[in-house]
């Protein structure tokens, strides 16, 4: 229920915050994961810290310090995670519209695009909500990535796993609440079953971040399912 | 790790980044596959609930991830609020795994 005191734009950061809030803490959560175990495998508390700040796409952070733990070179450890960060240029160009104003304020919005505030942006109906989704989610996720990160960095092995509270889960199902409004046209529907199935058949014989950049294929048999194809 | 490796890391994740935001957009290659572009969000969102549902450690793993993201899809599909979505699968998950 709208109060009567609030314009349209608080009220849809009001929107934006209830879905980058739980996201928010979710990836708190695995920041600390990232922090504990990154500490663990040898890097140093201030690679570590540095590793969020400025790399700032979790699943290529895993990758690089996971590859390195398991004795892989520091090639093999930056050809992996720079492979599953490829993804963020596909996100990068599916949200370019919200890339307006000066030169930095682009600069910084290129630093926060990522699954979760591309995921947000992309969800919602017109231009303006979709800006001020990305930057909500993006600056919420950076900055419960890092807080996360530094404490699970300084203060490490006391921390207990994510998983067992589930919040692995919460990914998945945060990803499902923003597209199931798409998947009632049909082309999308199209799009969203293919690049599934595209990504599934993919995850045990691809290396990790391949299956999600395959599934942009779908967007062809998608697009012959519309109704500009057809005229 | 070398200092080196967390820059060279960061220098090339953000370049990746930039390249797809500031970059791509302005080549007229791309312009002509706009219609296409507009699919992407559908296709890589089912992606991504596909890989954080099945993946695990390189290979498919059916467990207690996958009752939390049909939780979600039954509550989604009902329309409940977005939060409820959110939260509903990391409950139930925990929960499965407690048995």
């Amino acid at each position: 229920m709208p109060r009567p005191e609030e314009t349209p734009e608080v009220q849809s950061l009001r929107t934006h915050l209830a879905v980058a809030g739980p996201i928010g803490l979710a990836v708190a959560a695995f920041g600390v994961t990232f922090g504990v175990l990154a500490v663990a495998s040898g890097v140093t508390i201030s690679q570590t810290i540095a590793l969020s700040l400025f790399t700032f796409t979790g699943a290529s952070q895993f990758a690089a310090i996971g590859v390195l733990a398991g004795g892989g070179t520091p090639l093999a450890a930056m050809t992996g995670a720079l492979l599953l960060g490829a993804r963020n240029a596909v996100y990068g160009l599916t949200v370019a519209d919200i890339a307006r104003g000066g030169a930095l304020r682009r600069l910084l919005a290129a630093h926060l695009v990522i699954d979760e505030s591309t995921a947000v942006a992309t969800a919602q109906a017109n231009i303006a909500d979709a800006r001020r989704g990305f930057w909500v989610t993006g600056i919420l996720v950076g900055t419960t990535w890092n807080i996360g990160t530094a404490i699970g960095a300084l203060f490490g092995q006391a921390i207990g796993d994510p998983a067992a509270l589930g919040l692995d889960a919460a990914f998945p199902a945060a990803f499902l609440a923003l597209v199931v409004p798409r998947l009632r046209q049909r082309p999308e529907l199209v799009a969203g079953v293919i690049g599934g199935a595209v990504a599934l058949v993919l995850i045990p014989v691809t290396p990790p971040g391949i299956p999600i950049l395959a599934a942009t294929a779908a967007v062809i048999p998608a697009w012959l399912t519309s109704d500009r194809a057809r005229r | 790790m070398t200092w080196a490796f967390v820059i060279g890391l960061s220098a090339g994740a953000y370049a990746l980044k930039a390249l797809g935001l500031l970059v791509l957009p302005r080549l007229s290659m791309v312009g002509r596959a706009a219609p296409l572009v507009a699919f992407l969000p559908a296709a890589l969102l089912m992606a991504l609930v596909v890989v954080g549902t099945f993946e695990l450690d390189g290979s498919i793993s059916v467990d207690a991830r996958l009752l939390g993201v049909v939780a979600a899809a039954v509550a989604a599909l009902l329309r409940a609020p977005i939060v409820v979505v959110i939260v509903i699968a990391p409950t139930i998950t925990a929960l499965v795994r407690l048995l």
